[in-house]
């Protein structure tokens, strides 16, 4: 017997096929079969009252860190994938640093497996750039996009070695995978904990200048366009590196970037009175650099919006500033902030948020999805634009707790996360 | 009377947080303290039945002796732990530490450790007084306090003096307290050193910045010259300690230039012949020794008021009143 869903009557905002309209839509063993007012519900179809709600393809996160294998204290791949569907995503794409870390097809496959396990999101592993991310030589690319990894990255840490950063963006184009890079270049930033400026000065804590991401962003760029390779950037924090993308861009260089939500919306003020729910990498940054992150994810410089969730266990935070550990969760909370935030705030509209955080991310890693045209597959999130809710880390799914915007009041909020034609999630 | 009784609150974290009139009034009360260390018998009761312990994470002598003699000569009861490296390297964290102390009901813990912000992490998560003995780069407040009193002792104000802090910066818990106190005192402060030694953006913290150390003593009615550590330049942020000494060592030569006698501080401990030549530390500029007798008179001071005393009854608490 097929499996069928109906979603009735709600406001169905899909970029990808420029569609921003009243519409159900119909899903039968796990694809999207038709779009349309008033579709009958075929017999047998589970049906769900969307009414006052948004309807979108399946919120993609290409920048997730879920622990397992080696930090299972911190995130599993099934509380991390069920975290996934509780902030409505539907993809997600596991950072390999990892202990051991993902560079290899058995480590690949495991990945691939515990994501089937959990059943709650779509998870796609994400490879080593350096074999151990040690920054010296391959990984074993091909074997791992064999396996199922979508790109590579030794995320985490840069690669500091251009000439193997070179190789990688020539060796990766012959399995059609992008190469992303955490750009910072470790020589100005390795002892740092914070954005390097008054408020370091001010609290004592070594900085990591914006120089120390903004030339390996530039050292990156020259180096796709020198390869024609394809250029990841994540977590995009400066203003001039943006600006560098932004110029690249235009000159045809295969580059695609990412926003995080933290970004977008905080300066390195959070991090007043040590603070270490807010220190992450790259660090919380200027008025001036979030102002340009805004702007470079209005203006499609930054592809994607991707939250970087880096689960730590609270005895890891419950330290002296310069003793914790970077990253914050971000999956329960992105598109309240990003809904409230960017978007309530005029910096985007609600089609170009579904670009950001559904379309675009899946073009960048060649998923499926992104998309609800016939024939494409059932991950659907629907949510309420205008629920209030406040950030109560105790309730995320989630194993840890690691946020900045714990109590804020946030408007809007996921109601259903579908994946597989099949509601994984719902409030 | 109708004076306000100002309260420093709970704890000593640093004196960014303190207002003006809190400040002085620390100061204030350092001064009938310093008669207690001239007696024959230096003990009042001031502090009788109070538990502290002196935390100390990072090696110290000074700091730790001059704290010690402050609680004894006020008769508290006191416990010194010193652990070399982090607690995180001993294997036990820092709470842990801390709550354990807290469970044989202590009162007051006086604290050193290598990470900014350890001291106020440590404050927020205990309910005993909290005085930070220096915390990483972050504040040593109780030494820009003793600093802030020996400047005044000798020119009789701190307003719009003009105070020069030379050296490593960048690294230095004593050139952020002495920015701090300063400034929210009136004075004028500008430091001078290698600029790969000075805080980003210190401008940002209201002080003006001398390349030359010859500039500086142009300028400066007090050099308060910091110890340049080994490490610096193992490190790289300067040469040698030689071209150091050449180029910002505080010289008799030097001083020979200034318009006016300079007053020179020094937190201590001094490497003679790098940041401050011999002749210079034990000038007749030098107040560098007043510096520690007041070290213990403001400290005094500090662990009087945060256990609930007032400047108004100091005079009588010497003579035993309970404060």
């Amino acid at each position: 017997m097929s499996e069928k869903l109906i979603l009735k009557g709600g406001r169905v905002v899909d970029p990808s096929q420029d569609l921003n309209d009243m519409s159900d839509v119909l899903l039968v063993d796990g694809r999207v079969v038709s779009l349309g007012p008033s579709l009958d519900a075929p017999e047998g179809a589970q049906l769900i009252d969307c009414e006052g709600l948004v309807v979108t393809p399946g919120l993609i996160d290409v920048h997730v860190h879920l622990r397992e294998p080696g930090g299972e204290h911190k995130e599993t791949i099934a509380t991390g994938a069920a975290s996934a569907s509780a902030g409505g995503f539907t993809s997600i794409c596991a950072m390999p640093n990892t202990d051991p870390p993902i560079e290899d097809p058995a480590g690949v496959g495991f990945v691939v497996a515990e994501g089937k396990k959990a059943g709650k999101a779509r998870v796609y592993p994400v490879g080593c750039i350096s074999v151990g991310r040690k920054g010296e030589r391959l990984a074993l690319i091909g074997e791992m996009v064999e396996a199922g990894a979508v790109a590579i990255t030794d995320d985490g840490s840069p690669i500091m070695d251009s000439g193997l950063m070179r190789l990688a963006l020539e060796y990766a184009q012959a399995f059609g995978i992008p190469v992303a890079d955490h750009p910072e270049d470790l020589t100005l930033s390795a002892k740092g904990h914070v954005n390097e400026g008054v408020i370091s000065s001010r609290l004592g804590l070594a900085g990591k200048p914006n120089a120390s991401e903004d030339i390996h962003v530039v050292r990156d760029l020259m180096l796709a366009e020198l390869t024609g390779g394809h250029i990841h950037l994540q977590h995009c924090s400066t203003w001039l590196g943006v600006e560098m993308i932004r110029q690249a861009k235009a000159r045809g260089v295969r580059v695609t970037a990412e926003a995080s939500p933290h970004h977008l919306v905080l300066t390195e003020k959070a991090v007043e009175g040590y603070r270490t729910e807010a220190k992450m990498n790259p660090p919380l940054r200027t008025q001036q650099d979030v102002d340009a992150v805004r702007e470079g994810l209005a203006d499609g410089t930054l592809d994607t919006i991707a939250t970087d969730h880096a689960p730590h266990h609270y005895d890891e935070k419950e330290a002296p500033f310069s003793d914790a550990p970077n990253g914050i969760v971000g999956l329960e909370t992105a598109l309240g902030i990003v809904l409230t935030h960017v978007v309530k705030e005029g910096v985007i509209d609600l089609p170009t948020m579904v670009d950001r955080m559904s379309c675009q991310p899946a073009r960048a890693f060649n998923l499926p999805g992104g998309t609800l045209v016939e024939g494409a597959p059932a991950d659907v999130t629907v949510f309420d634009l205008d629920m209030a809710w406040t950030v109560d880390p105790a309730k995320f799914l989630s194993k840890s707790r690691n946020t900045p915007f714990a109590g804020w009041d946030l408007t809007g909020r996921p109601c259903f996360t579908i994946v597989d034609g099949r509601v994984v999630w719902s409030l | 009377m109708t004076s306000n009784v100002l309260t420093l609150g709970k704890d000593l974290i640093g004196l960014e947080q303190l207002t003006a009139d809190q400040i002085l009034q620390i100061l204030d009360t350092a001064e009938p303290f310093k008669e207690i260390s001239e007696r024959r018998i230096k003990k009042v009761p001031v502090l009788r039945g109070k538990t502290i312990v002196n935390l100390f994470f990072e090696a110290s002598t000074r700091t730790r002796v001059s704290f010690e003699f402050a609680e004894k000569r006020l008769s508290a009861d006191t416990v010194n732990i010193s652990t070399s490296g982090s607690s995180v390297a001993k294997g036990e964290t820092l709470v842990d530490t801390a709550r354990n102390l807290e469970a044989m009901r202590i009162d007051m813990v006086v604290m050193r450790h290598s990470a900014s912000g350890a001291a106020r992490f440590l404050a927020e998560r205990i309910p005993s007084t909290v005085i930070n003995a220096g915390d990483g780069w972050h504040e040593h407040p109780t030494q820009g306090l003793l600093d802030l009193l020996t400047i005044r002792d000798r020119l009789g104000r701190l307003d719009g003096v003009k105070v020069c802090i030379v050296g490593d910066i960048l690294h230095s818990r004593v050139a952020r307290s002495n920015i701090y106190g300063l400034r929210t005192l009136g004075a004028e402060v500008a430091v001078c050193g290698p600029r790969t030694l000075l805080p980003p953006m210190v401008e940002e913290l209201g002080c003006e910045f001398f390349p030359h150390i010859e500039d500086a003593i142009q300028w400066a009615d007090v050099l308060n010259v910091l110890r340049l550590q080994l490490e610096r330049m193992e490190s790289g942020y300067v040469p040698s300690l030689g071209e150091y000494n050449r180029v910002w060592g505080v010289s008799s030569k030097r001083l020979d230039a200034a318009p006016k006698d300079l007053l020179i501080l020094h937190p201590g401990p001094m490497n003679r012949g790098v940041e401050i030549d011999s002749d210079v530390a034990d000038g007749s500029h030098s107040v560098i020794l007043n510096q520690v007798t007041n070290g213990v008179a403001v400290r005094m001071a500090v662990l009087y008021l945060l256990a609930g005393g007032q400047l108004e009854k100091a005079e009588a608490a010497k003579q035993g009143d309970e404060p």
